[in-house]
């Protein structure tokens, strides 16, 4: 049996979308395709379809070179030119990559931009990553700044906002740049194949509340959440591959599968978890295993939703093109305040039926670690769940210790073991106006 | 009044961590204060509310950060930590709201923070825009004001007219007037207004109101003026990266006395956010906004359209005549870390002398710095082409 045989047809499907698009980009230059980068967060992928031109992620890519483990050599090469030890991991394996040729993740030469679209969406670091790339290569660049949901909403001003950069600032630069005009039924038929994989991809991360879990919404769900997070959303390959993977989780469901892991289906579902924060790539399958070898299933995860929060009812719309764009910026899980993201987890908790929260935290990212310890508590006391704390890095291999990480999880998932069996009273953190916060056994 | 008793005052002011000051004003007037943290926030909408601005530093290693430590892992910066730690010591419960500007990810993530600790506090997150367009990103930025003034008036159970808006924006211009002077005499005469005290006396602007501090300053450059200090054989520096967490006392005096006169530096920038007066004609929410669009500083934080991020950093060597820039950045501090190798580059491709380091609020032992700061000065004075 080939190693594709093996695979679910989904899985195959993704793997040819992925080197289609990466041989298109090294033929770019070729072919006369104009090359866009920007990032995942907030991305604007439809009406980069409408122009025909062709976008890269640096963080695809930095995970990649993780996940390849090519990115250590990668972060100590960007170090070497001054970059700090402190600073996210991302942009250092992005620049090295660059430094050593820009090889993509297919083994061929990605092209240089025509344009930086820096959209500005939940991550201060992206602003100086293209200041840094700007530096590398002679092409204009687009700021497209995303408000924060600071009161925990988005206002109407600030989608007003951001369609008028849309509107007077990047349309006009991609015309100039594709050599072609504005047409808003290309980009509203874009938007209707959005919505249409949209659908079948919350009807995928929602099927973890089943019991067993057909899927793992956190190690498998970055595989998912793939094609509609890049360059495939708006595209009838991504509704193609929605449709797939939702039949093959349907059968899943159908026979009580669990999710299939890289060894295999897993065994016996023992642990329901709720993971916040990226993931690691450098150690990404022995970070996975260390999980499905205990029986634990991730059931959902706020990762999944850093470009877009879907499972909250977000559909881009072609009725309102602009603004839905606008409001899937604004969306999506990093640019949301604490409090908010402490009630999808919250919400997660009680809709999965978890047995507690892990939050993985990574060094390189403030957006997501930043507060991650208050949120920890916050979730603990609202749901009485225990909690867990792991750390790791993106892409910075030398922040994996993998004993330490095991250790950890195993101890946590004893604590959820132990307090099923009654041994640990419910707990929560009560705040009884004194400034500290106080550990209490609840009733 | 004499240059020490000067330096004396905004010593105890820097010092004092219970803002004794601020609730003296507080108790005296009747009215409310506004903490605001790093870098920017238009004082001007606080003041003209009839309230207190008041400065969060966070700790300046002059607290012991034992709860705050709890708040956050061990590689984010210092800042957060210490103003959670001064939050739940109760110093801050004089302070009736909040405005936490978008500095970085992790003043913006302590701002969800704050909501939860505090939810009976009024907390705002500002966002000042990334677009500098007068009607893309001016008009967000007018609504945003608008939004904060509601909230303000609401807070200060006062109407704010156009006129207590004017008189408040010209108050903060003669005070960036006075602060404009005290740099250029820093620039002029090094020796005269040394950096330590140039810094104490910003600092004050963090709890006194505007036009006290700008009495202040004036006094302060007067007074030295008047005096009689020696001029040294220092190298002319800049230093750079100490925008937000800032620097403890300690380590700017340490890099005077390693032979550096620093002729510009970027702490407590947001005192000199706008480069020029704000106009007094028309809609003063229109003329704040359209300053930050025009007149803002060039810094980590802020988004740069057209320039070349190094251009700003040569000019700035060049106008103050700086023969070495120091790069002092806090500890795992992305916006000042992340565009340092592109301007140190740039410093090498123009032959300027620099050096760098890290720091945290809280750095208790400065002698690595001395040496290294003293053995840069050094460097410059022997072997510079000056």
């Amino acid at each position: 049996m080939s190693q594709d045989q093996s695979k679910d047809q989904s899985m195959v499907k993704q793997k040819e979308m992925i080197a289609n698009h990466f041989a298109k980009l090294s033929t770019a230059k070729e072919s006369g395709r104009k090359v866009v980068y920007t990032f995942v967060p907030g991305n604007l992928t439809e009406l980069l379809h409408s122009f025909d031109l062709l976008a890269v992620y640096p963080e695809i890519n930095a995970l990649q070179s993780g996940m390849r483990r090519k990115s250590g050599a990668y972060v100590t090469e960007a170090e070497k030119f001054g970059h700090s030890e402190d600073v996210c991991a991302y942009v250092k394996s992005d620049i090295g990559m660059l430094k050593a040729g820009n090889i993509g993740p297919t083994g061929e030469r990605l092209p240089p931009p025509d344009l930086l679209l820096l959209s500005y969406t939940g991550c201060f670091t992206f602003m100086k990553w293209f200041e840094l790339l700007k530096r590398e290569y002679d092409c204009p660049v687009v700021m497209l700044h995303v408000p924060y949901q600071g009161d925990g909403t988005l206002t109407p001003d600030m989608r007003k906002y951001v369609v008028d950069q849309i509107r007077r600032d990047l349309i006009p630069v991609l015309e100039k740049i594709s050599g072609k005009s504005y047409d808003e039924d290309k980009v509203k038929e874009h938007l209707r194949r959005s919505a249409q994989a949209e659908d079948d991809l919350v009807w995928v991360l929602e099927s973890a509340k089943h019991k067993p879990s057909p899927i793992d919404g956190y190690f498998g769900g970055v595989y998912y959440i793939g094609p509609i997070f890049t360059a495939f959303r708006g595209t009838q390959d991504a509704i193609d591959y929605y449709r797939m993977l939702r039949q093959e989780v349907t059968e899943r469901i159908a026979s009580g599968q669990g999710p299939i892991t890289p060894d295999g289906p897993m065994g016996p579902e023992k642990y329901r978890l709720v993971v916040e924060g990226p993931p690691n790539w450098t150690h990404f399958h022995e970070f996975w295993k260390m999980f499905y070898d205990e029986g634990a299933v991730v059931v959902a995860s706020s990762y999944t939703k850093v470009g877009g929060t879907y499972d909250l009812g977000f559909r881009h719309d072609p009725d309102h093109p602009l603004e839905s764009l606008a409001e899937y910026c604004g969306g999506c899980y990093t640019n949301l305040n604490l409090p908010s993201r402490i009630d999808l987890l919250c919400k997660y908790m009680t809709e999965y039926q978890a047995d507690g929260l892990l939050i993985n935290s990574v060094k390189s990212c403030n957006s997501f670690s930043a507060g991650q310890l208050m949120m920890m508590r916050e979730v603990e006391r609202r749901t009485g769940k225990p909690t867990g704390f792991v750390e790791t890095d993106l892409v910075d291999p030398r922040y994996f210790s993998a004993a330490n990480i095991k250790n950890r999880l195993e101890s946590y998932l004893q604590m959820i073991e132990q307090k099923r069996r009654g041994a640990l009273p419910d707990k929560r953190l009560a705040d009884r106006g004194d400034g500290v916060l106080h550990l209490e056994v609840l009733p | 009044m004499q240059v020490q008793q000067l330096v004396e005052y905004a010593e105890g002011l820097y010092h004092d961590t219970t803002f004794s000051v601020c609730k003296d004003w507080k108790e005296k007037h009747g009215r409310a204060a506004i903490g605001y943290l790093p870098i920017y926030v238009p004082r001007e909408l606080i003041d003209a509310a009839g309230m207190l601005p008041v400065g969060l530093l966070g700790g300046r290693g002059l607290v012991e950060i034992i709860r705050g430590d709890a708040f956050y892992q061990s590689y984010i910066c210092q800042i957060p930590r210490s103003t959670v730690e001064l939050a739940l010591m109760g110093r801050y419960d004089f302070i009736d709201g909040f405005l936490f500007p978008s500095t970085c990810d992790v003043i913006r993530n302590l701002s969800g923070v704050w909501k939860i600790l505090f939810p009976d506090k009024y907390s705002h997150y500002l966002d000042v825009p990334q677009n500098f367009e007068k009607e893309i990103g001016g008009r967000f930025y007018e609504r945003e004001l608008r939004h904060i003034l509601r909230d303000l008036e609401t807070i200060a159970k006062k109407k704010v007219s156009d006129d207590d808006l004017r008189q408040s924006i010209a108050s903060y211009n003669d005070n960036r007037h006075a602060i404009s002077d005290l740099f250029a005499l820093r620039n002029a005469e090094p020796w005269r207004a040394l950096a330590t005290e140039s810094y104490l006396m910003l600092y004050a602007g963090c709890l006194l109101p505007v036009r006290e501090h700008t009495e202040l300053i004036r006094r302060y450059i007067a007074a030295v003026k008047q005096a009689d200090r020696p001029m040294r054989d220092n190298a002319r520096v800049i230093v750079t990266g100490a925008f937000c967490e800032q620097p403890p006392l300690g380590l700017v005096r340490t890099l005077e006395l390693a032979g550096c006169y620093i002729v510009w530096d970027d702490m407590s920038i947001g005192r000199r956010w706008l480069q020029a007066d704000v106009s007094l004609e028309g809609d003063p929410i229109e003329s704040l906004s359209d300053a930050f669009l025009r007149h803002s500083i060039t810094t980590a934080v802020k988004y740069e359209p057209q320039l070349d991020r190094t251009v700003p950093l040569r000019r700035l060597v060049e106008k103050n005549r700086a023969e070495g820039v120091v790069f002092a950045a806090p500890s795992f501090c992305d916006p000042a870390l992340l565009e340092q190798p592109m301007l140190t580059q740039a410093l090498d491709r123009a032959g300027i002398p620099w050096t760098a380091f890290k720091y945290a609020e809280n750095l208790g032992q400065f002698q690595v710095i001395r040496e290294q700061a003293g053995t840069f000065a050094d460097s410059i004075k022997l072997w510079s082409e000056a």
